[in-house]
């Protein structure tokens, strides 16, 4: 029972980032139907960002406290991805806008592909640890052990994810990426700045990726080649809750959050977990391509 | 499909096509056969005066003609997405390594493993395009992007499968093959490639597979069958990417699960939308520039690797239907197909509409 | 024996009802027209013939035999042919492949007979060029024959769409608003070519049409669909005067 109770909180952990990388996926793929394949290794770029500031921030010389460090670094890591996201679109896909929808998807593959391989020439392939921005403090209450870094983890993203739900459907933003993600030749004629609002989006998706990625650094290693399988679980995540749908994201991620942690205790071994997931993808996508929360769309003749 | 231009060759060409064009049929029908028994000449003694380096190349150049015109049947030819063709690269490597390392030998024929290697090559290939089922009835269903996941998850299952699998060595691999593959037997799989896929492209079957790229609706509305053909053009497809996986893993030797990963299929993607979209003559050339300028590359060591992938993207925006998108050589066009004979056949039937003048009313103003 | 028989078709889409208790009985030979507002069900009756979409209720049969849940190539090989309100060619194909595609059913060879070129193969293909051409010099378009489709003038496009239909051998050859976007020069010509056909081919024809003159000038019969329902149907002279129909085409100037 503890254990599972262990195992659960895990998941949780686990899940949350799945889950804020997922919205990455799913919010650029609501406004302009393209599978931004490029979202993991964005992902993967803003924990290197972290890395870096939150180690110059965590220097001796400066001496901040640790919870000031770590603001800091996640609000720069948000900024610099978001900026790279912008960038991305705007040179890579927007070009390809009036194009068939597979250029850009392949585009999308290589610019992945890109950043990656960039890293790797200019960073190196070794793995990288953030700087402890808290010492770890565990607890136990009735013999489950958790930290104080799991906790925070779980309920920032909470946080993030509330935040998020809560602009799409209350704000002017929110309402325009609606309008956007619903009609792409009527949104200007309402006065909807499309280009704005793609861009818009575009950050958004990124810096909550930012967020995960600066999260996901206080407990993992950091390698030029993490976004592919993070963000393939995060992409599958997206797909199950239904993409294009936001809360459908964050369900998905949990979901997988839980099948990776799981898998290993029902199945012999761990590396039995992308066996899983993948084919959890391909079945859920022959059988209900829409996803759990997701609507079919008919296609006019 | 209209021939490429290279306009600056013209100056050149255009006398040698009219001296050639001069020449009677009888004489013009054997210039093909005659060029692929010299080639096939050259490479088998190209051993003799091409170093190793240089003779590996070209088998990976083969190799990689085999996989991008394959995956152009699909991608190019039929206008959907697939991002797995390393997938079934993997079943072809496999199957047929192991029948070379394990099943042959076993039943005492080790002696003859060299002419046994067609057949590894085969059943391996078979057993591949078996697995090209496994995406061809999802895309009855789903198209674009949903397939193009379809697709990838498929090259994932078989990656994790694969490394899953202990008798086969799991994530460390498999290993044990002699090297079978030379440039001779490489040459000889390319040309059945590009001969058979050819025909095909010029069949019925290939115009139906063109139309469901066009609009599958209106195919499907004037009687092609797309369950049919997606079923033939993924199992092809997948047969040829297991015959070039077979030939891969009898030149390198040792093949792990992670030689047939995303990158693999990305690096094929590049080869076809940098060859050209439904052109065998593009595949052809997509591989051969491709693979010469990574070798080329090599002094940049992990730079190379960015190479491809900013390819892919400026080609997506400056070229997206590669350097011979829609066209194609002449030589690789079936002699009835070409214009000229197109023509002769035009002008027999002008000839006995003059006999009965029963057209339907053209009409003045209709154009 | 009527050729086609359709009884009670009922379309949802989502919860509009975009076709609603449609009846119909063609005789062999008729020229039947439907008519009717914009976003009457006129081409969802088209799709439900041929199988773009399943009927929510109703019954379709075609020489005996049942099409519904029967997929759109099946439909098209038994000899239901048709065309596109907005043309839909294959665009980037030629001329003569476009019709070459729609001899495709009736293709005997298999792949492997296509992929080594066996005699079956060779034969089969010769017959088809051939067949082919002949259908593009009956059309008036032998000419074009190796023009990629798109660069035709919108008239020949409209006039391809026919032949790739006629190539498939149909017996009811189904038309959406041929005359859409002609001009009157061009709709007299293909007036003339519409009844043409359905001579020289043996045909039944069922036709969409906006254009009064096209409906009126050709039709034997014609029904009126308004939003799903069949609200008339009869001879033109009969629907001419019809004062629902007045009254559904009026409403409609009035909105536009
Ligand atoms: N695939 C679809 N999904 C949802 N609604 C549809 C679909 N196809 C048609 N409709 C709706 O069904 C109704 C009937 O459409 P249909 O295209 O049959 O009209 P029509 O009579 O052909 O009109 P028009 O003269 O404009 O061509 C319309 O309200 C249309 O919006
Ligand atoms: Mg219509």
């Amino acid at each position: 029972m503890q254990t599972l109770i262990q195992q659960v909180l895990n998941a949780l952990q686990l899940g949350s980032v799945y889950a804020l990388i997922a919205l990455g996926y799913t919010m650029v793929y609501g406004i302009i139907r393209l599978i931004n394949f490029a979202h993991g290794d964005i992902f993967m770029v803003s924990t290197y960002v972290a890395f870096f500031i939150g180690t110059a921030l965590m220097s001796h010389a400066l001496r901040l406290p640790g919870i000031v460090a770590f603001g800091l670094t996640m609000a720069a890591a948000m900024m610099v991805t978001a900026l790279l996201a912008v960038l991305i679109e705007r040179f890579a896909y927007k070009p390809l806008r009036q194009a068939p929808r597979v250029s850009a998807v392949i585009t999308a593959l290589g610019v992945g592909l890109f950043l990656e391989n960039f890293t790797l020439a200019t960073i190196g392939p070794d793995p990288r640890f953030l700087p402890r921005f808290f010492s770890v403090q565990t607890f136990t209450v009735g013999g489950v052990a958790f930290s104080n870094i799991q906790i925070i983890i779980i309920a920032v993203s909470a946080a993030v994810m509330l935040l998020l739900d809560t602009i799409v459907r209350r704000t002017m933003v929110g309402m325009a990426m609606r309008a956007v993600s619903w009609d792409k030749s009527t949104a200007p004629l309402m006065g909807v700045p499309v280009d704005s609002i793609i861009s818009i989006t575009f950050a958004i998706g990124a810096s909550i990726a930012a967020v995960g990625g600066t999260l996901f650094g206080m407990v993992y290693t950091v390698d030029p080649y993490m976004g592919i399988r993070i963000g393939w679980w995060a992409f599958i995540s997206a797909v199950v809750g239904g993409i294009g749908n936001i809360r459908g994201a964050m369900v998905g991620g949990y979901i997988l959050g839980f099948v990776e942690i799981f898998t290993p205790v029902i199945l012999p071994a761990s590396t039995y977990r992308d066996f899983v997931a993948f084919s959890m993808l391909l079945l859920l996508l022959i059988f209900r391509p829409y996803g759990i929360l997701g609507r079919p769309v008919a296609q006019k003749v | 499909m209209k021939r490429p231009s290279f306009s600056f060759l013209t100056p050149v060409l255009t006398p040698v096509r009219v001296a050639y064009a001069s020449l009677p049929f009888s004489v013009r029908r054997w210039t093909m056969p005659i060029l692929l028994v010299l080639f096939f000449v050259v490479a088998l003694l190209s051993p003799s005066f091409i170093n190793l380096y240089w003779q590996q190349v070209l088998i990976y150049v083969g190799i990689n003609i085999i996989l991008t015109a394959s995956l152009n049947l699909v991608n190019g030819y039929m206008g959907e997405f697939s991002v797995g063709h390393a997938g079934f690269m993997a079943v072809g490597a496999y199957v047929a390594s192991i029948l070379t390392v394990w099943v042959f030998p076993r039943w005492g024929l080790e002696a003859y493993i060299a002419y046994l290697f067609p057949i590894a090559l085969l059943v391996g290939g078979l057993a591949a395009g078996l697995t090209g089922l496994v995406i061809a009835f999802p895309s009855f269903r789903t198209r674009g992007d949903y397939l193009a996941i379809v697709t990838l998850a498929w090259n994932m299952i078989v990656k994790s499968v694969l490394e899953n699998i202990d008798a086969i060595g799991g994530p460390r691999g498999f290993m044990g093959m002699q090297k079978l593959t030379s440039v001779a037997w490489v040459y000889v799989w390319v040309v059945f490639t590009i001969y058979l896929l050819r025909n095909l492209v010029y069949s019925n079957f290939g115009r139906g597979t063109l139309s469901i790229r066009e609009d599958e609706i209106a195919s499907s509305l004037v009687s092609v069958d797309t369950r049919k053909v997606k079923i033939t053009v993924f199992v092809v497809a997948a047969f040829f990417a297991g015959i070039a996986g077979g030939l891969f893993a009898h030149i390198i030797q040792f093949i792990n699960p992670r030689s047939f990963s995303i990158l693999k299929s990305t690096d094929v993607l590049v080869m076809v939308y940098l060859g050209g979209i439904s052109s065998l003559g593009g595949s052809i050339l997509g591989a051969t520039v491709y693979t010469v300028l990574l070798e080329l590359l090599r002094p940049l060591q992990v730079w190379r690797w960015v190479v491809g992938p900013l390819l892919l993207v400026l080609l997506m925006i400056f070229r997206p239907r590669g350097i011979m998108g829609m066209q194609e050589w002449p030589f690789l066009i079936p002699r009835e197909e070409r214009a000229e004979r197109v023509a002769a056949l035009m002008e027999r039937i002008r000839g006995r509409r003059e006999a009965f003048a029963a057209t339907a009313p053209v009409g003045g103003s209709s154009d | 024996m009527p050729i086609l028989r359709i009884r009670g078709l009922t379309h949802y889409f989502g919860g509009l009802r975009a076709v609603h208790d449609f009846h119909l009985d063609l005789e062999p030979g008729e020229l039947v027209g439907i008519i009717g507002p914009n976003g009457a069900g006129k081409t969802t009756v088209f799709n439900l013939i041929t199988g773009v979409y399943r009927p929510t209720e109703g019954e379709i049969f075609f020489n005996g035999h049942n099409l519904v849940g029967k997929r759109p190539d099946q439909i098209v090989s038994l000899g239901i042919a048709r065309t596109f309100q907005t043309i839909r060619l294959f665009k980037e194909l030629t001329v003569l492949d476009n019709v070459r595609i729609a001899h495709f059913a009736r293709t005997r060879y298999g792949v492997m007979s296509a992929m080594f070129r066996l005699p079956q193969y060779v034969r089969e293909e010769a017959e088809i060029r051939e067949r082919a051409l002949e259908l593009l010099d009956l059309m008036g378009l032998l000419e074009q024959a190796n023009w990629v489709a798109s660069s035709l003038p919108y008239g020949l496009q409209r006039r391809l769409e026919i032949a790739r239909a006629l190539a498939t051998e149909p017996r009811l050859l189904l038309l959406d608003e041929p005359a859409a976007g002609m001009n009157p020069g061009e709709i007299a010509d293909l007036m003339e070519l519409i009844q043409w056909i359905r001579r020289r081919f043996d045909l039944t024809i069922l036709l969409i049409e906006h254009q009064m003159r096209v409906v009126m000038g050709i039709c034997e019969r014609i029904k009126v669909l308004d939003f799903g329902e069949t609200i008339a149907e009869g001879t033109p002279a009969e629907i001419q005067s019809n004062p629902r129909v007045i009254e559904a085409y009026l409403g409609e100037e009035a909105i536009a």
